[in-house]
């Protein structure tokens, strides 16, 4: 089982993963992050750990590993 | 085994034997010769040549080499000196020692090929931004460039400070016999920051140390404050040529003071007590020898091949005004004998003005 | 069991670029590459001025700082100096294309055996959005504000293409515009490495990149305006590639 790690206080909140995810599983945040980013979530519900917003993100705010 | 050699081969074969494995240049007279001899000679040592597109280019391939630990050369003249002055800032700021050769000719811009010593503020005071100098060598023989260039990387690398030896054309071009020193070997990877990759180590970092190493503010001035200090307190050298009992000091580096040398020794058998001070480092200006001036002493020349007159500055700085300071700038010329004492018996009867 | 995808070991946990900035991708891949291969330990990174700077500090390998547009020649000294070292430059437009294009080319010409990574974001960043040779016909700049004209300061530079005359292994244009192009990318900088690990000689890979921040555009639409813009005039591809131009 894949499970998609976000280290929240990376994330600077540009949005590409948003944009570039295939099922429209991730948003901003409700909670600001420690530098006051509006930290992407992702909706387990939709997500199919393909890994795009790994290979997207330029701030290293994705890991998606084995449980 | 004395061998006859020209000063700018005599230079890049003493490189070599001290361990110089990296040279990059581009042809400018009148040091081409280094470019030349170290292009073939490095290949038979196993180091590497690289003739630049440009000294901008050249300087910043011996920045990358002297990074991983390597000793390394570069030379040129003139305008192409001016364009090292960007990679001497670079490589001071990171701390890493190298060896410049500069073999002065006259006249700003593009100027002459003929020999000067006109060079002295930029090599001296520093020719890119910042705080810093260069240790500065001015041999006066083909011989004594050789001894100076081992001396210069020893020295560079304690300090981890490019070093200049700076000569001006003549000593370049012409032959004269000497001794070569042993060929020794030189480690890279004997200094703890020379750059090889991690290899499982922490990143190593090049760059202005006041980024990583000497992060505040009071540190990085502490650090080039003690330096330097160290430098001008320790490094001075100098010859005196009968100054004990002088009349007159003629301060005189480089060819200069060899003319000057046989001037003296004219004007004493003529009864003038003239002597002289022959800086060998120009950083640090070896002030010390200035420090006890005799008695009877009328005043110090500075005798120098440029227009202006360019040490003399540092020579008012050393003599405090204790005694007048006399400027002899003779331009491109290196007059003869005659003229010279002819100057000095005006000096002591009072005929010429003092800076 | 299916590969983790984690955070490259030599990648720092934080880095300074702004938010949505293609140097911290870039980086990243680049860390990848190296660790995929095994030669971490081995790189040494030659950077300079300008954005590009903050690489030594997210890239943790080896790292010397040239002057500004010298990373080239530098690189070309550290080649000589470790023949065994794993050499690349990273460099942004300004840095390459501008102050140090003598030294870009001339590390091509001499088919020197290192990579060369090109950041292109068509300005220069770190100082502000100022033209740069790579800036787009009428885009603004700090220092075009009205528009590039380029009557006046010349077309968009190439320097991939200028590149590509050179007797170099291979050089190609690639773009962070969405995730197909990332993948290539990646696989151009890996292709970057291999050949210098192959001892093929100089590849260079130009990556078109966004700044949100001197475009003054929200991150998603800098990344769109690469891709539906910025590739217009910037075609991507391989230029060269020496092992199948001698076939």
């Amino acid at each position: 089982m894949k499970k998609l790690v976000i280290y929240k206080n990376r994330c600077k909140a540009c949005g590409f993963c948003i944009d570039q995810c295939p099922k429209d599983a991730l948003s901003f945040g409700e909670e600001f992050n420690d530098s006051g980013y509006a930290a992407v979530v992702s909706d387990e519900n939709l997500c199919i750990k393909c890994g795009t917003c790994y290979r997207v993100c330029p701030d290293s705010v994705f890991e998606l590993i084995e449980e | 085994m004395r061998t006859l050699m020209k000063g700018n081969d005599a230079v890049s074969e003493a490189a070599i034997r001290a361990g110089c494995r990296f040279f990059s240049g581009y042809p400018i007279t009148p040091q081409s010769e280094i470019v030349e001899y170290m292009s073939w000679r490095l290949d038979e040592v196993g180091g590497s040549f690289v003739q630049s597109e440009s000294e901008l280019s050249g300087i910043s391939m011996i920045y990358g080499a002297a990074a991983c630990g390597l000793r390394t050369m570069g030379s040129s003249s003139g305008p192409g000196f001016d364009l090292i002055q960007e990679g001497i800032g670079y490589i001071v700021s990171a701390e890493l020692p190298t060896l410049l050769v500069d073999v002065v000719r006259y006249g700003n811009g593009l100027g002459e090929i003929v020999p000067a010593q006109s060079d002295y503020w930029q090599v001296v005071k520093n020719g890119a931004h910042g705080d810093y100098h260069c240790l500065v060598f001015a041999p006066a023989s083909v011989q004594e460039a050789v001894d100076l260039v081992s001396h210069a990387y020893d020295k560079s690398e304690e300090y981890l400070n490019p070093a200049i030896l700076y000569y001006d054309g003549a000593i370049g071009q012409m032959m004269e016999p000497i001794v070569l020193p042993e060929m020794k070997e030189h480690d890279p990877d004997q200094f703890a920051w020379s750059i090889k990759g991690r290899g499982g180590e922490p990143q190593k970092q090049v760059t202005s140390k006041c980024y990583y190493e000497y992060t505040t503010p009071e540190s990085y001035v502490e650090n080039l404050r003690t330096k330097y200090a160290a430098i001008e307190k320790n490094e001075q050298m100098w010859e005196s040529y009968l100054t004990e009992d002088a009349d007159l000091i003629i301060v005189a580096y480089g060819i200069m003071s060899r003319t000057c040398k046989e001037a003296i020794n004219v004007a004493r058998k003529q009864g003038l007590k003239v002597g002289m001070i022959r800086p060998i480092t120009l950083y640090p200006y070896p002030v010390n020898a200035f420090a006890s001036l005799p008695d009877n002493l009328k005043g110090v020349v500075s005798v120098e091949m440029s227009a202006l007159g360019q040490m003399v500055e540092d020579v008012r700085l050393a003599v405090n005004g204790r005694k007048p300071v006399y400027n002899y700038a003779t331009g491109k010329m290196i007059p003869d004998t005659e003229e010279f004492i002819s100057y000095v018996k005006n000096v002591l009867e009072g005929k010429e003005e003092s800076v | 069991m299916a590969k983790n995808l984690v955070t490259p070991k030599l990648i720092s946990e934080f880095n300074r670029f702004c938010p949505g900035c293609g140097h911290g991708l870039i980086a990243k891949m680049i860390a990848q590459v190296l660790e995929e291969r095994g030669v971490e330990d081995d790189a040494i990174q030659v950077y300079a001025v300008g954005c590009s700077c903050f690489i030594s500090t997210v890239i943790k390998a080896d790292s010397i700082q040239a002057q500004h547009g010298r990373a080239p020649a530098v690189a070309s000294g550290v080649r000589r100096a470790r023949p065994d070292a794993v050499v690349y430059t990273y460099q942004g437009d300004g840095d390459a294309a501008a102050i140090g294009l003598s030294e870009s080319l001339y590390a091509a010409y001499r088919n020197e055996n290192t990579t060369a990574i090109f950041v292109n974001n068509g300005v220069f960043g770190m100082t502000g959005g100022q033209m740069a040779p790579t800036t787009l016909e009428g885009q603004k700049t700090a220092t075009s504000i009205y528009g590039r004209n380029t009557e006046l300061t010349g077309q968009p530079f190439k320097l991939a293409e200028l590149i590509a005359q050179m007797p170099v292994a291979y050089v190609e244009r690639c773009s962070l515009a969405n995730a197909k192009l990332i993948a290539q990318t990646k696989r151009a900088i890996g292709k970057a490495f291999d050949n210098q690990l192959a001892g093929k000689g100089y590849s260079f890979v130009e990556i078109l990149s966004p700044c949100p921040t001197n475009w003054h555009m929200d991150p998603v639409k800098a990344y769109k305006k690469l891709e539906e813009v910025v590739a217009e005039e910037y075609k991507l591809g391989v230029l060269k590639d020496s092992k199948e131009d001698s076939k």
